[in-house]
């Protein structure tokens, strides 16, 4: 039957954050929302890392906290420019909706 | 599983659902600051102190007050009233999102990684963390440097008006 280890709640709960971050990235008509979304499923994926790395027997290794760190700052940097797109598109299109956008192009 | 962890999962789990269905786009992104919050706090539970500290810097220090920066600059008045309610988007949404969930709760409850791993009592140390920053990632640290740099000046030049661009291009040109 199902074990209780200490790591299962921990991947379920990050399963969980992934599920919403991509409901959100599939349901909104917003941009921003989009990109927020998109944030909650990275922070979702390092908290897999953080949690490996935690209950892993090697006692010096630190690989999962480099990762984590790295995949911060990149984080960091997808939502600077991200934003600045989005402000971009905004100044071009008025709207910040991704269908009305695509029919502005269209038409 | 401990009540602390219980509650900051159940709090984190509660937000980010607020975030992602709230009306009013202020609301979403205040519940999506207090899910980053949660995820912090997570990481100390998980004994990670500076990956901890480091997540309250950057996403609830920064880039939640970016996302509200973006968010008042491209407000156009009738968003608060705009209808997103699009039957077919919620139906398929809420299908691939309940089967991605089916699918991860099983194969994780199923997997025999978790059922095996004890739980030694480990804390990270942040001399540990510098020392292989500094020695063994050298390489991709400098790389993380420059991107943090290209981006930076990246986002800024996409943001600026077009009208700043243009006299600079006129001017190259003749």
């Amino acid at each position: 039957m199902m074990m209780t280890s200490a790591l299962l709640p921990y991947l379920l709960f990050s399963a969980c954050l992934f599920c919403i971050g991509l409901a959100g990235v599939m349901m909104r008509r917003n941009v921003i929302l989009i990109l927020a979304g998109i944030e909650l499923m990275l922070n979702a994926a390092n908290i897999n890392f953080v949690a490996f790395w935690r209950f892993h027997p090697g006692a010096e290794e630190v690989s999962g906290l480099i990762m984590v760190l790295f995949a911060l700052a990149i984080a960091a940097a997808e939502a600077a420019v991200g934003l600045a797109l989005v402000i971009s598109l905004f100044r071009h299109f008025r709207t910040t909706n991704p269908e009305q956008m695509e029919q502005e192009v269209i038409s | 599983m401990n009540t602390i962890f219980l509650l900051i999962s159940l709090t984190t789990i509660a937000s980010a659902i607020a975030a992602m269905s709230l009306r009013n786009l202020v609301h979403c992104v205040l519940c999506l600051t207090l899910t980053f919050i949660g995820i912090a706090l997570t990481y100390l539970q998980l004994s990670s102190q500076f990956i901890g500290f480091a997540q309250v810097m950057i996403y609830v220090g920064a880039v939640s007050i970016l996302i509200i920066f973006a968010l008042l600059m491209t407000r156009s008045g009738h968003e608060l009233t705009l209808r997103e309610w699009r039957p077919m988007h919620w139906v398929w949404g809420t299908l691939i999102t309940l089967g991605l969930l089916a699918c991860l709760g099983l194969s994780i409850t199923g997997s025999s990684v978790s059922g095996k791993i004890a739980s030694p009592e480990k804390s990270e140390s942040v001399k540990a963390l510098g020392q292989a920053l500094m020695q063994e990632y050298l390489l991709p640290l400098e790389a993380m440097a420059l991107l943090l740099t290209v981006a930076l000046i990246g986002a800024a030049l996409v943001a600026l008006p077009a009208s700043h661009h243009a006299p600079a291009s006129k001017g190259s040109n003749e």
